[in-house]
């Protein structure tokens, strides 16, 4: 099959692609074999999964739970709306790119009214399913303890936008009732795999679209020349895991930044420049320049407008795109109120 | 509805301030009035962008023109369209 490589999230349809009959016509259903041995293994993988299927939404899920499967799928679309708003409507949910999708269905309708809407998404025949564990765009370089909690970490979100729908106060009250700590560390061997997964993963808010590699990680981590700063966040419902990143080269008069990432996942939550506020007032206390590379990857911008909003300004211009910023230092935010942040 | 007005209204909806309680001038430094994110810069940028038809070009995205409602303000009918 030709599949893109790093996918994220498989959206199943459910009669005659999970399991065999169609439910809504009284069929006696029974899933195919094999196919909670998959689901099961793509959740330890860290793929995520849902479901788009055009049943009651009761009936399906009451079948879900008989099968023992209902709790895979995060955002589960079941109803008689077209496939294609679904997709959508998971994509939205979970916030990941339409590429890193592959929905998977008996109906070549379904499959071809999907693609029409979106068209980057990747789409396999149910009669291929088997193929799915094999496949290497379903399996990720690296299995981190992050990736095997991931669908926990979004049911917590789950629970946090239920929460935040019903809660009628300001955005600043809500925030603070979540009781939020922001780590900051340097990075340790164990979370370099992470590390890594997030320089893959996290596309839209890298400051640079460089990706590196478990070594060149390690590497830094050991130079005398680098600093890798790395930070979690936890909050009243559990821990979002290792959401950013920075690398930091650092010599006699500068500190630089060569690369800064932020999970997109904790945008909302408010701390996306809060790592680079830290890295401001380190820089200031050992009296550095501080300098940070940006090159637009078009899905980065917020990255550049962080970037200016803190008062880095332009200094350069590199001729394959780099674009050299500084900071003079002498306007640094203070961390928000709602946050607690811990250094260690 | 005056530019200041409406740029007031975008602000108070999305800025996540530090006191509850916050009172602003149309010159007050709103990068000290609350902790301006990732998130907030960003609607910011795309409110501005969007409801006035306009581009912020990189080199325009300095504190200096968006850090107070007046600076919005001039910034945008400094842009062409509203001249």
């Amino acid at each position: 099959m030709e599949l893109k490589n790093g996918i994220k999230c498989v959206v199943w349809d459910l009669d005659n692609t999970v399991w065999k009959g169609v439910l809504s016509e009284g069929d006696d259903v029974a899933l195919y074999p094999q196919i909670k041995e998959i689901m099961e293994q793509l959740d330890q993988r860290g793929i995520l999964q849902s479901v788009a299927s055009k049943n009651n939404y009761a009936d399906a899920m009451r079948k879900l739970k008989e099968f023992e499967i209902d709790h895979y799928f995060l955002y589960p679309q079941i109803h008689w709306e077209p496939k294609s708003k679904s997709i959508g409507a998971i994509q939205q949910a979970i916030n990941i790119g339409m590429d890193t999708l592959l929905f998977v269905d008996d109906q070549p309708f379904e499959l071809d009214e999907v693609k029409s809407v979106h068209d980057s998404i990747n789409c396999l025949h149910a009669e291929r399913y088997t193929e799915l564990l094999t496949h290497p765009s379903l399996i990720p370089a690296f299995i981190t303890e992050d990736s095997k909690k991931r669908r926990l970490m979004y049911l917590q979100d789950m629970e946090r936008q239920q929460e935040e729908e019903s809660f009628t106060g300001t955005s600043e009250e809500f925030l603070k009732t979540l009781d939020m700590k922001f780590i900051i560390s340097e990075a340790q061997e164990d979370c370099l795999k992470r590390a890594e997964e997030l320089t893959v993963r996290t596309n839209q808010l890298n400051s640079t679209g460089r990706i590196y590699s478990y070594d060149e990680l390690n590497y830094f981590r050991h130079s005398p020349d680098h600093k890798l700063f790395v930070c979690e966040l936890t909050d009243k419902y559990g821990s979002y895991g290792k959401i950013g990143i920075a690398l930091v080269e650092m010599n006699e008069t500068h500190w630089h930044i060569k690369l800064l990432i932020m999970s997109c996942r904790v945008i909302s939550r408010g701390v996306g420049t809060v790592l680079l506020a830290h890295i401001m007032q380190q820089a200031k206390q050992a009296g550095k320049r501080l300098l940070a590379d940006f090159k637009n990857t078009e899905r980065n911008k917020m990255m550049y407008v962080s970037y200016r909003f803190s008062n880095f300004k332009e200094v350069s211009k590199e001729e394959d795109g780099f674009v050299i910023l500084e900071n003079d230092l002498t306007q640094i935010q203070k961390f928000p109120p709602y946050i607690d942040v811990l250094v260690s | 509805m005056q530019l200041q007005e409406q740029i007031r209204n975008f602000i108070l909806a999305n800025l996540v301030v530090f006191d509850d309680e916050v009172e602003f001038s149309d010159d007050d430094n709103i990068f000290e009035l609350g902790f301006v994110n990732s998130l907030f810069a960003m609607k910011l940028v795309t409110f501005i962008e969007s409801e006035f038809q306009l581009t912020i070009e990189s080199d325009e995205m300095e504190i200096s023109n968006f850090n107070t409602i007046n600076n919005i303000v001039n910034f945008i009918q400094s842009k062409s369209v509203y001249k």
